[in-house]
């Protein structure tokens, strides 16, 4: 735990909220990921290695605490063996215990744990709290086509660094092409190599980018197949049932339709 | 109940009889459902069932939904995320609660839409156009304050601008504002009142549906042509009508169906695409969003409200003319308010004595302008309040109050109307008879 403050300090990041006050947009970059259309599906093995680009990178400053940690076992989600889960919380995370009054390790029961210590915001949310597409003039025609665009935001913006830096009111900030208003406070988090993937997937700054992206849209919705294939349900019903109505409709209004030609 | 001659229940068996005379609830059921309608009722006329279905289904999900939902400042957003994770169902339930509340609203607007073109509103049918605009106004509340509960960023903004147009009025309205919130300024004693009201207001608006009910079924339905069913007797009225049931039920469930494919389709594939991202950020009194934009319902008088600033001339004279207590902040509450009271009173400022649009030649092209602008406001709602969008906005706004205050009562006096068909049964025949060659839905069917 103290390690994790101390990386957290280091990094030292101020609220950005003023930046993001200027309202200027900045390019956001239309990633194809897996889960896109009413058909699509999470990659598991994408999932898995977003999780661990988040333990071993985001996870230092961001905190991520209504993702229960046990729905990293669940099937349409990252699919971790339950055995796998309970290291892995053990492992990695820390939570304060109200009855024991102290930290313990993590228990999959647990949801991951909240991070404020460098006021970097809460991550459990952060690919619906952001749209990557608008308009075009409050139109909402691009956000039909190509979605919301919260993945494509945060994978734009963690591979949008261009290497330039300033300070301003003692705070070192960095230029983003991705941000709004053009300057963040939050330092390069990837490199290139930030992890070692263990399926062999080359851990490139934009492959890093985006599996960490498709992995909080996982955290931040993760009923999307569910839900999508609720949907799929219910408009197949619902389509034969229209049918059918449409049908009963026409056989009942038949005779006084025919009468009317008298 | 019906002016509409027409059978009534009988009562056969004894115990029918019995029933009857201590509590006639199954005559009551067989008047409502059996009521003579209109057959030559289009497409527009199936709202109605949308909305009630639209009520239904909140209620339904809301009961459900507050069962498991928190209403406290520190635990209500991750009593949602509870909800969205934890809960069987639950993100389903939730996402069917938000887009039907965006249904509901395409209904109403719909309904209310219809009514303005078809004189659904002229006498007889005042009362039924006063009680559909209470509801409408009831279903602004209980919508406004449903969008707090989760208390997201758009939420808490949302909410502190809205109650800030009660603290608008002069004198009184820092009082009314501290009162309506519980404190000075939106907290836990307004997500709690805002939550006991956004339960109580939906069964408010399900006894005014039955009051509008009522109050149609004992007018009878209006119709596409505006012309009265005939009550001289039951078999003239027989002519112009068929009963509710199975007629007008299966043609409105027909069509329930189709709209609820959409709906589906939107709450499985993209429920979040009428939402706004920032109600995803937990609220933050001390964060102010970039842009505070309401839900889209709310944009056409949002954009009402915006539109008078203290530039325009009426509010310069209106804030000299009162000795600066009406100020440009007021006159847009003001404004707002304004732009629903003058629609509720459109009986009484529409002076034309035809009821329908279709034989209103001249009325035609500024109704159909009034929706076109509509869908303006509703643009002009959602953009910052800069560059050309104030303009647009107060031109729009000044075609709203310039429809129902000038335009509706000068046509009637200017408007030469087109001949009117004598009888429904008379719409009814030139529709289906003669044309009936090129008419796909009756050219399958042989006659008789």
């Amino acid at each position: 735990m103290l390690k994790k403050l101390a990386l957290a300090a280091t990094l030292a990041l101020a609220p950005v909220s003023g930046a993001f006050a200027a309202g200027a947009s900045g390019h956001i970059e239309n990633f194809d990921f897996s889960f896109e259309g009413p058909f699509g599906t999470f990659d598991q093995a994408q999932l898995q290695r977003g999780l661990q680009v988040y333990t071993q990178v985001c996870s230092s400053c961001h905190g991520m605490q209504y993702v229960p940690l046990r729905t990293l076992h669940a099937e349409d989600g990252p699919g971790m063996p339950e055995d796998q889960v309970r290291a892995y919380a053990e492992q990695f995370f820390e939570v304060y215990d109200e009855e024991l009054e102290d930290f313990r390790p993590a228990r999959p029961t647990d949801n991951f744990p909240a991070n404020t210590a460098a006021g970097a915001p809460d991550l459990s949310l952060m690919a619906k709290a952001r749209a990557g597409f608008h308009g075009p003039y409050g139109l909402g025609i691009n956000q039909f086509f190509k979605g919301m665009g919260g993945p494509e935001y945060i994978a734009s913006l963690l591979h949008g660094y261009t290497g330039e830096e300033k300070e301003e009111a003692g705070t070192i900030l960095y230029e983003n092409t991705a941000f709004p208003g053009g300057w963040i406070s939050m330092a390069p988090p990837l490199y290139g190599d930030d992890v070692e993937y263990s399926d062999g997937t080359e851990a490139s700054v934009e492959q890093q980018a985006k599996d960490v992206a498709a992995f909080l849209m996982w955290a931040a919705e993760p009923k999307l197949m569910a839900r999508k294939q609720a949907g799929f349900v219910g408009v197949l019903f619902l389509t034969v049932l229209s049918v059918l109505l449409y049908l009963t409709n026409k056989r009942l209004w038949a005779p006084v339709k025919a009468r009317a030609k008298d | 109940m019906s002016g509409i001659p027409h059978d009534h229940y009988e009562p056969s068996t004894g115990g029918e009889k019995w029933l009857h005379s201590r509590l006639p609830i199954v005559g009551l059921l067989y008047d409502t459902l059996m009521i003579p309608t209109p057959k030559n009722l289009n497409w527009m006329w199936i709202w109605g069932i949308v909305l009630t279905f639209c009520l239904a289904l909140q209620i339904i999900t809301g009961i459900v939904l507050v069962m498991h939902y928190t209403p406290h400042v520190d635990l209500a957003f991750g009593s949602i995320e509870h909800i969205m994770r934890n809960v069987n169902g639950g993100a389903m339930l939730r996402y069917l609660h938000m887009n039907g509340a965006s249904l509901f609203f395409i209904a109403v607007y719909a309904h209310i839409f219809r009514g303005l073109y078809y004189g659904s509103y002229k006498a007889p049918r005042e009362i039924t156009w006063i009680v559909g605009m209470l509801i409408y106004l009831l279903m602004m509340g209980t919508a406004f304050m449903g969008y707090v509960l989760p208390w997201g960023q758009m939420s808490f903004w949302g909410a502190t601008v809205i109650t800030g147009l009660f603290g608008a009025i002069p004198l009184i309205g820092e009082s009314i504002q501290t009162w309506l919130l519980g404190g000075p300024a939106v907290d836990n004693a307004t997500l709690n009142r805002f939550f006991s009201l956004h339960y109580l207001l939906p069964f408010v608006i399900a006894g005014l549906v039955i009051v509008h009910i009522w109050a149609f079924h004992t007018t009878g339905n209006n119709n596409p042509t505006g012309v009265e069913v005939r009550r001289t007797s039951k078999a003239d009225a027989e002519k112009d009508t068929l009963p509710f049931w199975p007629y007008f039920v299966i043609k409105d469930l027909f069509a329930l169906a189709v709209i609820l494919v959409v709906f589906f389709a939107v709450v499985g594939f993209m429920p979040n695409y009428l939402g706004h991202p920032d109600n995803y950020i937990e609220a933050n009194p001390l964060v102010t969003p970039a842009h505070i934009v309401p839900e889209w319902y709310f944009l056409p008088f949002y954009a009402i409200l915006r539109a008078f600033d203290s530039e325009v001339w009426v509010v310069i004279a209106a804030n000299f003319l009162t000795g600066g207590i009406v100020d440009a902040k007021f006159f847009g509450v003001l404004a707002m308010f304004g732009a629903i009271i003058v629609m509720a009173l459109v009986p009484w400022l529409d002076t034309s004595s035809v009821r329908s649009g279709r034989y209103r030649p001249m009325f035609k092209w500024w109704f159909w302008l009034f929706v076109v602008n509509f869908f303006v406001l509703m643009w002009v709602g959602a953009m910052p309040a800069e560059g050309i969008y104030p303009y647009i906005a107060l031109l729009g706004s000044t075609y709203w109050f310039a429809y129902f205050l000038v335009i509706l009562p000068l046509l009637g006096v200017l408007e030469k109307p087109l001949p009117q068909p004598e009888t429904i049964e008379d719409d009814f025949k030139a529709h289906y008879g003669k044309s009936s060659t090129n008419d796909g839905a009756t050219a399958a069917t042989p006659a008789e």
